[in-house]
């Protein structure tokens, strides 16, 4: 009886203790809360994408790449500056492990564009090499541990504002940079519609990243280890 | 005819003088012997904990590039410079170097092959390093992976981009020195001295440069605004000096990033992220030992100028921002959280006659740098997503004036610049 008295304690204490961790984690990241929300739920997809449940690898090489330059953000990068890469690491590990945002999704009235971003998501192109985005980000688009970021619960305008920066190289990514090759293969209506396409699915608690990838990547990402 | 003659004789006797007045120093240059460099452990280590020292790393590695492959734009109000490969790759960075020609380059500001260096290599410091420890320096650098990346030329304005100009600037700013100890002084004054004066070039930020950009005062640390940065670099030296608390508190700061009462932020964050936070502590005390003793200008505080009624309004509404957005944190009274928040109460920064790193901080947030006794340090967030201009600069004429801070208010128009 004393012993499991002692476990059950032993076990409480711990959970409280993770509470009390998890607690001052969020008082810490009081600055990124300030436009990517409380846990990482933005409230305003169009400049600040949710972080929430994102893989921690995709985050973790995000805050660098903002730190090191590959990504441009002069309030990201002026406030990782001072910060180390063991920081870096407890941050992504902590917005990892939020649940995903379930914000309002963007329906889209315009079937045919709908269809069109549905075909290239689902299928790509192979006359041109175009993979699907489902081959890499996962059948529910919610991601692959541990860097493949899910695209599902994004805004349809920082979307195609990514996948614009992506074309033109001012967003970079580790090189061989896959997602600049795909990136550059797409016109802007395509970016259009599947922007539009995946700003219109539904993301729930389930919406959670794969453990592995379905099978072989389609390209050599250098952020994919 | 005769007169003539006369005015040509006198202006080439004028052209002469100002050509010797202008190159005497360049002609009487004493021969550096070259050395054998120190290899052993120990030394390279030494060398190592100097690179830390002088905080080599961080003008010369480009972000996202290797460490000291150097390209970092160093940006001047002369026109940009990009620092040098110090890796020791033979064709682009050190490896053809020997320890004469580092010691000239830190000793004198000239570069391998006799041509001048631009001052934002900051050789009016460097000049007093000695070569023992230039020795040690370059024998650490060599221990680098070499990494083939040739420099980008400099991109200065006619006609600082002359060497005619270059001349001229060290003929008024720069003699080559070497580091004179004071024998009425401690050892570890000395040991101050020389870190703050020579390879910590502390006055290349907290120095108020002139119109060419030089330093008259090699000793004066009075800050000013950082050149080519936003930021103002606060005064080193203080009238009434630094009592024994505050010395306490700076060496908590210059080692940790953070004290009970204070933070660093802005461009100092990186100082001791990269170097300060690896210094020996002996040394960090001697160079607040040296810094404590020298003369500090008394910082008198201005009234504000502006219509009473305005001020009057910015107070109270900056009053209320405060409330709503920084008291959880800065609390009540302005008395921070310890080695968390910042107290605003008596704070420097604050207090500052220049508003403008108050206005950088709240506008665009930040933190204290990571260090192995504050590894995960609390921040600061951005505020200007979620504030206007005039709430902005109502709130920090609020804490400028408020808990006894003499501060002048601060304007919605000088928040809008930023």
């Amino acid at each position: 009886m004393r012993v499991l008295a002692a476990a059950v304690l032993s076990l409480l204490l711990a959970s409280a203790a993770a509470q009390a961790q998890d607690q001052a984690m969020a008082e810490r990241l009081k600055p990124c809360a300030a436009c990517h929300g409380e846990g990482g739920h933005s409230r305003d997809e169009v400049y600040y994408p949710s972080i929430a449940g994102k893989p921690q690898g995709y985050l973790q090489q995000q805050l660098r790449n903002f730190r090191e330059g590959r990504r441009h953000n002069t309030v990201m990068a002026e406030l990782l500056a001072p910060l180390s890469d063991d920081y870096l690491r407890a941050i992504a590990a902590y917005y990892a492990q939020q649940p995903p945002t379930l914000a309002a999704r963007e329906p889209v009235a315009d079937a045919a564009l709908l269809a069109r971003g549905a075909k290239l998501v689902r299928e790509g192109d192979a006359a041109r090499q175009l993979p699907a985005c489902s081959r890499c980000h996962g059948g529910q688009l919610a991601g692959v541990q541990p860097a493949i970021p899910s695209l599902a619960g994004l805004g349809r305008d920082y979307l195609s504002a990514q996948l614009g920066a992506w074309r033109s190289g001012v967003r970079q990514a580790l090189a061989p940079d896959c997602m600049a090759q795909i990136a550059r293969k797409l016109d802007e209506a395509e970016i259009n519609a599947l922007s539009a396409y995946i700003a219109a699915l539904p993301v729930n608690a389930q919406t959670r990243p794969a453990e592995h990838p379905d099978g072989k990547l389609p390209l050599d990402c250098g952020s994919v280890p | 005819m005769k007169r003539c003659w006369l005015c040509r004789a006198g202006l080439l006797l004028l052209l002469l003088s100002a050509a010797l007045w202008l190159y005497w120093p360049a002609l009487y240059r004493p021969a550096i012997a070259d050395s054998v460099l120190p290899m052993s452990p120990a030394q390279i280590e030494r060398g190592a904990y100097l690179a830390r020292a002088g905080n080599c790393i961080a003008c010369h590695t480009q972000p996202g590039a290797p460490e000291y492959s150097g390209g970092r734009r160093i940006a001047t109000p002369f026109g940009d410079v990009y620092s040098s490969n110090l890796t020791p790759d033979v064709d682009t960075g050190l490896g053809a170097w020997r320890a004469a020609d580092f010691y000239r380059a830190l000793h004198e500001g000239r570069s391998r092959d006799g041509r001048l260096l631009t001052p934002a290599f900051p050789y009016p410091n460097y000049t007093r390093i000695t070569r023992a420890d230039s020795d040690a320096l370059l024998a650490y650098l060599r221990t680098l992976p070499p990494v083939r990346r040739a420099p980008r030329a400099a991109e200065l304005r006619f006609p600082y981009n002359t060497s005619l100009a270059l001349q001229l600037w060290r003929r008024l700013y720069f003699r080559p020195a070497e580091f004179a100890a004071d024998a009425q002084r401690s050892a570890s004054w000395n040991r101050g001295a020389y870190l703050v004066d020579g390879l910590g070039h502390c006055n290349a930020c907290h120095a108020r440069r002139d119109w060419l950009g030089g330093v008259r005062d090699s000793r004066a640390y009075a800050g000013g605004e950082i050149a080519g940065l936003d930021w103002e670099a606060l005064p080193l030296t203080r009238e009434p000096p630094l009592d024994d608390a505050q010395a306490g508190e700076w060496l908590a700061l210059l080692s940790s990033g953070v004290s009970q009462r204070h933070a660093v932020s802005g461009p100092m964050a990186e100082v001791v992220f990269h170097s300060l936070q690896y210094l020996h502590r002996e040394d960090l005390a001697a160079m607040i030992e040296y810094l404590r003793s020298l003369p500090g200008e008394a910082q008198t505080p201005k009234p504000d100028r502006i219509n009473a009624r305005l001020l009057q309004t910015l107070q109270q509404r900056g009053e209320q921002v405060y409330g709503e957005h920084c008291a959880d944190c800065h609390g009540e009274q302005g008395e921070g959280k310890p080695s968390h928040y910042p107290a605003l109460a008596g704070s420097r920064l604050l207090g500052s006659p220049s508003p403008a790193n108050a206005i950088r901080i709240v506008l665009y947030g930040g933190y204290p740098p990571s260090t192995a006794a504050n590894p995960m340090p609390y921040g600061m967030p951005p505020f200007r997503p979620q504030l206007r201009d005039e709430d902005v600069a109502a709130v920090l004429t609020y804490v400028r004036s408020a808990w006894g801070n003499q501060a002048g208010a601060v304007l919605p128009a000088q928040v809008a610049k930023r």
